[in-house]
């Protein structure tokens, strides 16, 4: 899969610079180099965004209706924010830009057996948005099921540089309007046959020896809710031998309604329940992707991870977030919110019964 | 809540036909009727890792000195602040051994003696390390200078015309007597090194489990132990030696090991076998003072005794090296893999502790292989020239009519052997006939039965209530006696999925294979390639067995034991310490050995029929446990 100036995959082998990716872009591109496997999938550059909206010639005008409101007028600013919007939604993309977009979605659907659907996340440049989680929760489309679909959506996220609230962030800290731009990332949807999140030490004691292991089956929001009781297993970092595993019930899982467009829940039988949910290569393989993560970001991480049921074994194990640790390396006093790497929390993002029907 | 316990010695069944066994041995091994308070209310533990057979009376003699001299070392020479030595008794025929420690008010002032002394040799290591060296080989060599003769008819003319005033049977007492005391000696510098050895590896222990709470033991062993040691010379030896015969092509001459002679002649007298002869004469002095046991018993036979042994081994290599096997140890693949063990541990480490680390692991591996190497120069090569001895000493008994079988020297105690020397002596000096012919062959006959009815019982693994933790370092270290391990033989442990057995995590790897049981070094010719070996409890010597099998399981022994040590080396997956996988499994079951987490599954286990008992139970199982009426 070849990427250009316009549409770069994460797996492209193309350096990733902020400017071209926004901060979640190029931090897939980053780990994807760095062999920890984010889900797949392409960014839509902000070279894309600069195109069209140069092609669509309203830069100027927008800048005029932005130009002079008053921050703390709310009325007004949902006014313009809502014209804006509605401007750039209705706009068509170039031909040519549209070509690119769709030969990279089908690039994308030519690695799986029968198409997938996917997410499509708006990507901003750091100073750009108020900040990056806030952006990524707004900006996030899931379970899209083809082409026409993405397009509508990447132009949705296009539209969200001007929601009321990043208006008013860039009114109050004097960001100028000139040279805004939005990357938009593209992205499989992850189909978890087991999931859970991996700690790169033991959060009871801080040692920093060990590799904790929370695993279930299904997507990981049970897991990170307390809705199940996952497996939990302790891992010699260095060995990877077993230190100590404790089955847990899970007794239900959430699993993908492709068809329907949301996650439902179901029980899992007593023979699942009653074994590990991850095999010993499995746990192997979830452990050392931990340990990856560990060393790219140079302090522990807290990372979420996946078996995704439509790639084959020894390719399926996907990494789904990865950020600093810090329920016990982070005193109060100065604790720090955990900085999403990846997407902007896939788990948080997922519930049963809260998707919608894809477009 | 009351603890459990093991049984008290009275209340183990003296097998049939074993009674009055207490007789057979020193008073000072049995337990006492009069100290039964206060020995019932000591824990102790079952040593079957070193001696897993029932002892014949002379055969005591290599308990009694290890253990003694074990303590001394602590007690006496290295002042261990918590530690003294560890107190043994033989009962039903096997060593029982209870670990002392010192009074908590008395441990402090060791501190400073212990400090010095300890320090003393740690700074002077290379050099005392050296002059051990001399020492040890000058035992060995004073061993080999001594005979047993048979006495003469006469006294010689020559002492006659020289005024010698001596008959010569004051040779035989003190060769008798001097024989003893270098085995004495060599078992007291045995311990001059071992216990230093563990002192540096349990501090660095104690520092990693300290900052690394939870590390798997394993990984803490393959940070300090050596890669290439002499412990793995002698079959390393045989490997060239099978390489050698492939170069040279004496392949075909190696079809009858049994026959020595023959084969030895066949090759010497083949194109390029006098070089190759000329390897096999280097490699035997000294690595064929090697036994197929662990030393401790008179029965063990040694290479340079039964060469069919090493040949057969060696025949073994060259079939392998013919079918293009890779015969020789992954060395340098296990010392990359130490390397970044090492390196990544330390890597967690900041500061101070990074220091730490180096210092305490720098001095474990400057001490931590003479724990491996000694084995080499004590149990095989002294004990090795003391057996060969003894059996010398023994014909000529035989010889004289004081016994009817040529090694039935080991039914006496090494004090009664005195008395009968003396009785000999005596009755040649005077020219009458000794007692002990008419003495010793009935009373020998007497005690075969009691040895041979007391094998047909296994030991409890251990006596008594334990200690709700067992903390003392060198019985966890050396012999794998943890809490979890004493639980799981009293089977209150964590039950294994499936059914199977629990012991320590000796060496990492998960295989599948059939179980193929030895209890008998004798048994090893049976093993068959790829076979999961099962043993009470296996030698050093048994190396060239481990290039053919997947995995092994003992019944006892801990993450220094020789099976962990030579499975790490070897690359094999391995349990050790189950307390009963020699009596649980069965040859040609199929099994599941994880060496990661320490459990083995008996995959076909057979279904117990109703109203028979659980066929895999954990535990010491049927032996221990019956009541009886002693």
């Amino acid at each position: 899969m070849h990427s250009n100036e316009y549409v770069q995959f994460f797996d492209g082998g193309v350096e990733p610079k902020l400017e071209n990716l926004g901060g979640k872009g190029a931090s897939l591109v980053t780990m994807t180099a760095a062999g920890m496997p984010v889900p797949p999938g392409f960014v839509v550059t902000t070279a894309q965004f600069d195109a069209f909206m140069e092609e669509a010639g309203i830069t100027r005008h927008i800048h005029q209706l932005l130009a002079g409101l008053d921050p703390e007028d709310m009325g007004q600013v949902d006014k313009v924010s809502a014209a804006i919007r509605e401007d750039i939604c209705s706009r068509p993309v170039p031909q040519v830009l549209r070509e690119l977009t769709i030969t990279a979605y089908e690039a994308l659907m030519s690695r799986f057996d029968a198409p997938v659907p996917v997410a499509v996340r708006s990507s901003a440049t750091a100073e750009d948005l108020p900040d990056a989680s806030f952006a990524g929760q707004q900006d996030t489309y899931l379970w899209l099921d083809g082409v026409k679909a993405v397009t509508e959506h990447i132009r949705q996220c296009w539209a969200s540089l001007f929601t009321s609230r990043a208006i008013i962030y860039r009114l109050k800290n004097n960001i100028p309007n000139e040279g805004l731009s939005m990357a938009v990332v593209v992205q499989k949807m992850v189909n978890a046959r087991v999931s859970g999140v991996a700690i790169t030490m033991d959060p009871t004691n801080g040692d920093r020896s060990k590799i904790t292991i929370d695993s279930s089956y299904g997507v990981g929001e049970m897991v990170v809710s307390g809705q199940v009781t996952p497996d939990n297993i302790m891992l010699d970092k260095v060995t990877l031998a077993v230190i100590s595993e404790h089955l847990g019930d899970k007794h239900a899982e959430l699993v993908p309604d492709a068809a329907a467009g949301r996650l439902v829940e179901r029980e899992v039988d007593a023979e699942r329940r009653g074994r590990r949910s991850l095999t010993d290569a499995e746990l192997s393989a979830v452990a050392q992707m931990a340990k990856r993560a560990e060393k790219h970001y140079k302090c522990p991480q807290d990372i979420e991870w996946a078996l995704d049921t439509d790639l084959p074994d020894g390719e399926n194990l996907l990494l789904l977030q990865s950020r600093p640790e810090t329920v016990h390396s982070s005193k109060p006093a100065t604790h720090t919110a955990p900085q999403p790497v990846v997407s902007g929390g896939y788990f948080s993002g997922f519930s049963a019964g809260t998707l919608k029907p894809s477009v | 809540m009351s603890l459990k316990s093991f049984p008290k010695p009275s209340e183990l069944p003296v097998p049939a036909g074993a009674e009055g066994w207490e007789k057979i041995y020193p008073y000072y091994l049995v337990f006492q009727d009069k100290l039964k308070e206060q020995e019932d209310a000591k824990f102790w533990f079952c040593d079957s890792q070193h001696w897993p057979t029932v002892y014949k009376p002379f055969e005591t003699i290599g308990g009694e000195f290890a253990v003694k001299c074990l303590g001394q070392y602590n007690a006496r020479h290295l002042m261990i602040p918590n530690a003294n030595g560890i107190e043994f008794r033989v009962h039903l025929g096997y060593l029982y051994m209870s670990p002392i420690p010192v009074p908590e008010d008395q441990i402090a002032a060791r501190v400073p003696l212990f400090e010095q002394r300890v320090g003393h040799y740690f700074q002077n290591w290379d050099q005392l390390l050296k002059q051990w060296h001399v020492k040890v080989k000058g035992t060995i060599d004073e061993m080999e200078t001594i005979s047993f003769p048979k006495l003469p008819d006469m006294v010689p003319m020559e002492d006659i015309l020289s005024g010698k005033g001596k008959d010569g049977s004051e040779k035989l007492l003190e060769s008798y007597d001097r024989l003893i005391q270098l085995a004495y000696q060599n078992w007291q510098y045995h311990f001059e090194f071992l216990n230093l050895g563990y002192i540096a590896y349990l501090d660095f222990f104690n520092f990693c489990k300290q900052v690394f709470p939870n590390i798997p033991d394993q990984s803490i062993a393959t940070m300090v132990q050596g890669v290439d040691m002499e412990l793995f010379r002698p079959d390393d030896e045989l490997k060239q030696l099978a390489k050698l015969a492939v170069e040279l092509q004496l392949q075909g001459h190696f079809g009858n090991t049994d026959d020595v002679d023959a084969t030895l002649g066949a090759i010497a007298a083949a194109p390029g076998g006098e070089r190759w002869m000329a390897q096999y004469e280097g490699a035997k002095d000294p690595w064929f003072n090697f036994t197929v046991g662990n030393g401790f018993y008179g029965h063990d036979k040694y290479w340079n005794e039964h060469q069919e042994i090493p040949l057969g081994y060696i025949a073994d290599y060259i079939r392998r090296v013919d079918e293009g096997q890779e015969i020789m140890r992954p060395v340098e693949a296990l010392i990359a893999e130490r390397d970044r063990i090492i390196e990544e541990y330390r890597e967690l480490l900041e500061g101070e502790n990074q220091a730490l680390f180096d210092a305490k692991r720098g001095l474990a591996a400057t001490a931590y292989p003479y724990v491996e190497n000694h084995n080499f120069y004590i149990e095989h090569w002294t004990m090795g020239v003391f057996w060969r001895k003894i059996r010398e000493l023994s014909r000529m008994m035989h010889a004289e009519g004081f016994w009817t079988r040529p090694d039935d020297l080991l039914y006496l105690g090494r004090n009664e052997v005195r008395d009968a020397l003396f009785d000999l002596v005596t009755g040649w000096g005077v020219g009458a006939k000794p007692i002990g012919p008419d003495f010793w062959p009935e009373e020998i006959e007497r005690r075969r039965g009691i040895v041979d009815a007391l094998k047909t019982a296994r030991p409890a693994p251990a006596l008594n209530t334990p200690p709700e933790s067992i903390t003392e370092p060198f019985t966890r270290m050396l012999w794998g006696i943890t809490t979890e391990q004493v639980q799981q033989w009293l089977g209150a442990g964590e039950a294994v999925e499936g059914g199977g057995l629990r012991g320590m995590a000796a060496s990492p790897g998960v295989v599948e294979g059939l179980a193929r049981v030895v209890t008998d070094a004798d048994q090893l010719s049976e093993v068959q390639q790829g076979e999961i070996l099962v043993a009470t409890v296996t030698a050093p010597s048994w190396g060239p067995i481990f290039g053919k099998i997947k995995a092994t399981v003992t019944d006892i022994g801990g993450m220094m034991s020789h099976a962990a040590i030579v499975c790490r080396e070897y690359g094999l997956p391995a349990v050790t310490g189950t307390g009963s996988a020699s009596t649980t499994i069965k040859t040609g079951q199929r099994l599941r050995v994880d060496g990661t987490k320490g459990t083995v599954q008996i995959l076909d286990a057979l279904v117990p029929e109703a109203g028979e008992p659980e066929l895999l139970a954990a535990g010491p199982g049927a032996h221990s446990h019956s009541h009886s009426h002693v």
